[in-house]
């Protein structure tokens, strides 16, 4: 690899300077949790340095306690060799440390400019504040490659301008040193690509990245060290060309991790779901699902891929009966499945057909009740007869899901808010499951799971499936679509634009497709978030769309 | 021209009308940009002008009689403050309980101090803020139309009112072209990413109600010494509702907050000229009924004409910093 010599000069030339940041002895307590113990780290001037750990390894306390979010207990600061306490985020900014946080720090209804200025104007007037900030931007965007119209508002952006204009902040504040929470999370490959472009001529300009992520590709990829956290503690620092996935994951694990979700061929059997024509608006009435219509059949895993915000939230909610479809039909089993109204989703339920929701905070589960009680939601009505519950059996069943799905900590009562994000995957996975539906519907299985319970509920899924269930997989992680798929189905802007077999299909392709660009070398005109275009796609289908068009299955694309 | 002079007569009342929605609106446009909700405008609008009737009543300045308006405004917002901003408690029990807080006091130290049944004393010419004769009004007030205009519309006003007009162009001039207004509405659409940039959400907040308080206390002030001569019970009548509703229609925007008040007033003014008339085939319409018209065209707006109306983002919710 080219990188690899440069890789190592950089470290080389990096170790006679002072380092950009070191932490030494950094502790921080919240209540009973230590988050952070002991905390040592350095991180070399004008390199990418990645962390990686699972969720709640404590990588962000640690960060926001570099960003002056929070103060640490006890342990010292150097910032390019100096001591420093860093009290709040103004002062880590007058020290050259700006922060893109996973989720944007932007003001929706502003300009790129106005966002970019907001807490950095340097005189009471606007005019001249923003005068100056385009021609900085100007500069920087030449500099960098970070391309962003600044009159732009931002609602009207796609998530990776978004993110650049969160770069471009941090950056017009003069900042030497970049921390990156998760910044892949949200982009497609192809915006990721970008990014890491980005990152990689700010590196060469001299800047010094953080970089947090839990996708070791990443880390591969682009940093030149790489430190490992686990339980709030620093595990180790590697070199990045003398390490690899596999290490790195045990590192932070603990054990040994199957990064490849291992599964047999798919023996396909009759059609279990069948969806024809559906069409599904969202809460404003714009139709966001536009004449979908594909099968999924007994024994396989259908996978739909797709950067958030291309339907898929509006296809998972009509097909579990949560949303009322505009018009098509869902079958069943060879029946067709009356979801509308507001008893849909139990009408669905009882017809076989179970749904692990996107969202489990909002969707899958009351966080206020106890364990025990949100591994019965929606199927109470089989403890007990008429108003009474059996809350004895509702009880014992779930300890031994508990056992089961090793939901921890496994303690039935326990309010749901309180276990990890992983195991509250797993109480809604194992309700969902243990049901023993024909159509299992599962969003986003994984997010915001760690990598320990993202390989059992990966496994549990194949088990399903080797059951001979039906499978809709619908997930913004490419990654998970691939392994688990045996059918890739790709949505953008309420369509399906292609399929492909997750054995042969590689990410460009895919990736492609992700963006709206079908295989005749159609390419709309522009993607999701550029709002004119989308728009023209809209009232196109709105003038197509009328109760005929569904009838005689003319009508609309394809 | 018996027309013309209605006419100019009607605008002229709905001018004196519409002060006090425009005051309040405004300052409720300060405080709603920043993200706290202030149902209790109505309730400052009470106290001042029951602080600055009683402070003329006493003192005999009408000066005094504002300074003690918006001192009473400002403590209102403190306490409104505290409980939104610092102990995050839900702003629109805070602003409800303001109103009631208002409602209750006024009545109970009007009559301990002033024993009139809740009246503060009739105030004299010197002890209210008195119109206002512009220069050249006196020569120009025989020139057709214009100098009409001139003479009734725009001329013969007390301070006060001349304040509030000026306050929407200062307004607009602030929240668009000012960094303070930047921040304001930042504050109120995303407060987080003030907070990330490093500053503090809870000043911007405190600065904003410090805003509000001002004009609302002008305004209350208005209501009770250039209005009208005394403070009686309950005198704000939701106007301070009112106010919040015209907000809404002009999707905190100032300058359609001042035509939006305008309106109100328009039909608040009509609503005066219309009483005891007999219209064709109806006849004579109830005074209530009339009275009720402002109110009515309030919820007609509310309900269906004005389309979505998109409140700043955060109104409404304290702010917290997360892990």
């Amino acid at each position: 690899m080219a990188t690899q010599t440069s890789s190592k000069q950089r470290l080389e030339t990096a170790a006679a300077l002072a380092p950009a940041i070191e932490l030494r002895g950094i502790n921080k307590h919240f209540g009973a949790v230590h988050a952070n113990r002991d905390i040592d780290l350095i991180v070399r001037r004008g390199t990418v340095h990645g962390i990686v750990g699972e969720n709640g390894a404590g990588k962000s306390t640690l960060m926001s306690i570099l960003y002056g979010f929070y103060t640490a207990d006890s342990g010292e600061i150097l910032v390019n060799g100096k001591p420093q306490t860093i009290t709040d985020s103004r002062h880590a900014l007058a020290l050259g440390i700006g922060m893109v946080h996973q989720h944007f720090m932007l003001v929706e209804n502003f300009s790129v400019l106005e966002n970019v200025v907001l807490g950095a104007e340097d005189s009471p007037l606007l005019a001249k504040t923003l005068s100056h900030a385009r021609a900085q931007l100007k500069r920087l965007a030449t500099d960098y490659g970070l391309e962003v119209d600044p009159d732009a508002i931002i609602e009207d952006l796609s998530v990776g301008q978004q993110q650049r204009v969160e770069i471009l902040k941090a950056l017009y504040r003069g900042a030497e040193i970049l921390i990156l929470d998760e910044p892949t999370g949200v982009l497609t490959p192809a915006e990721a690509d970008h990014l890491f472009r980005i990152l990689r001529t700010l590196r060469d300009e001299g800047k010094t990245i953080l970089l947090i992520t839990h996708k070791l590709r990443e880390i591969m990829a682009i940093t030149d060290e790489v430190s490992v956290m686990r339980q709030g503690a620093m595990v180790k620092t590697l070199v990045t060309a003398e390490t690899s996935p596999p290490e790195l994951a045990e590192a932070m694990v603990g054990r040994r991790v199957l990064l490849r979700v291992e599964k047999g061929p798919a023996a396909p059997g009759k059609v279990m779901l069948e969806v024809q024509n559906l069409v599904v608006t969202d809460d404003f009435g714009i139709p966001r699902v536009k004449d979908v219509s594909f099968s999924v059949r007994a024994g396989e895993i259908v996978g739909i891929a797709g950067v958030s915000g291309n339907g898929q939230s509006e296809l998972l909610e009509a097909i579990s009966g949560m949303r009322d479809q505009l018009l098509g039909t869902v079958m069943l089993n060879g029946e067709p499945l009356s979801l509308r109204g507001d008893d849909g989703a139990h009408r669905a339920r009882l017809a076989g057909l179970a749904h692990v929701p996107e969202d489990r905070q909002r969707m899958g589960l009351v966080t206020v009740f106890q364990e025990w009680e949100n591994s019965i939601l929606g199927y109470h009505h089989e403890y007990g007869k008429g108003p009474g519950l059996d809350i004895a059996k509702a009880k014992a069943e779930a300890k031994e899901r508990i056992a089961k799905f090793d939901i921890r900590p496994a303690n039935s009562d326990l309010k749901t808010a309180n276990f990890s994000g992983g195991n509250q995957q797993k109480i809604v996975l194992a309700r969902e499951m243990e049901g023993n539906p024909d159509v299992l519907i599962v969003g986003q299985p994984t997010r915001g799971v760690d990598i320990g319970a993202i390989e059992f509920i990966h496994n549990q899924i194949i088990k399903m499936r080797d059951a001979g269930k039906a499978i809709l997989l619908v997930s913004v992680e490419l990654d998970e679509i691939r392994s688990l798929s045996d059918r890739i189905l790709v949505l953008f802007d309420g369509h399906i634009v292609g399929e492909a077999d997750p054995a042969t299909a590689d990410e460009g392709e895919l990736g492609l497709l992700m963006a709206g660009v079908t295989k005749d070398g159609h390419a709309p005109d522009a993607g999701p978030g550029t709002v004119p275009a989308h728009e023209t796609l809209i009232e196109k289908n709105l003038t197509q769309m009328s109760p005929q068009d569904n009838k005689d299955k003319s009508g609309l694309d394809e | 021209m018996q027309y013309f002079n209605d006419l100019v007569l009607i605008f002229d009342s709905t001018v004196r009308l519409a002060v006090p929605l425009i005051l309040a609106c405004l300052a409720g446009l300060y405080s709603e940009r920043s993200g706290i909700v202030d149902i209790g405008l109505e309730g400052k609008l009470l106290g001042a002008a029951f602080a600055a009737a009683a402070m003329a009543a006493v003192s005999g300045s009408p000066w005094l009689g504002l300074l003690a308006g918006i001192g009473v405004a400002l403590c209102m917002s403190a306490i409104h403050g505290i409980a939104s901003i610092n102990l995050k408690g839900d702003q629109t029990i805070s602003g409800v309980a303001l109103n009631f807080l208002a409602a209750g006091l006024t009545t109970f130290l009007g009559q301990s101090w002033f024993h009139r049944g809740g009246f503060t004393p009739q105030l004299s010419a010197d002890q209210r803020f008195n119109p206002i004769t512009l220069p050249f009004a006196e020569q120009v007030k025989d020139v057709p139309i214009i100098g009409e205009i001139y003479w009734e519309l725009i001329s013969g006003h007390n301070i006060l009112t001349y304040v509030a007009f000026i306050a929407v162009p200062v307004t607009a001039f602030v929240l668009f072209k000012t960094r303070f207004g930047l921040r304001l509405r930042a504050v109120g659409e995303n407060p987080k990413a003030l907070d990330t940039a490093g500053m503090s959400v809870g000043w911007l907040r405190y600065q904003a109600l410090i805003i509000t308080a001002v004009l609302v206390g002008i305004g209350g002030t208005y209501l009770s010494i250039a209005q009208s001569a005394g403070f009686n019970n309950n005198m704000s009548a939701g106007r301070g509702y009112i106010a919040l509703a015209a907000l809404i229609f002009a999707k905190w925007k100032p300058w359609p907050a001042l035509l939006v008040c305008l309106l109100f007033g328009f039909l608040d003014a009509m609503q005066f000229r219309l009483q005891g008339i007999k219209f064709p085939v109806i006849g004579e319409v109830p005074v209530q009924a009339i009275q009720a018209l402002p109110y009515i065209l309030t919820i007609i707006l509310l309900a269906g004409f004005i389309g979505r109306a998109v409140a700043p983002k955060a109104s409404g919710i304290p702010y917290t910093k997360e892990r």
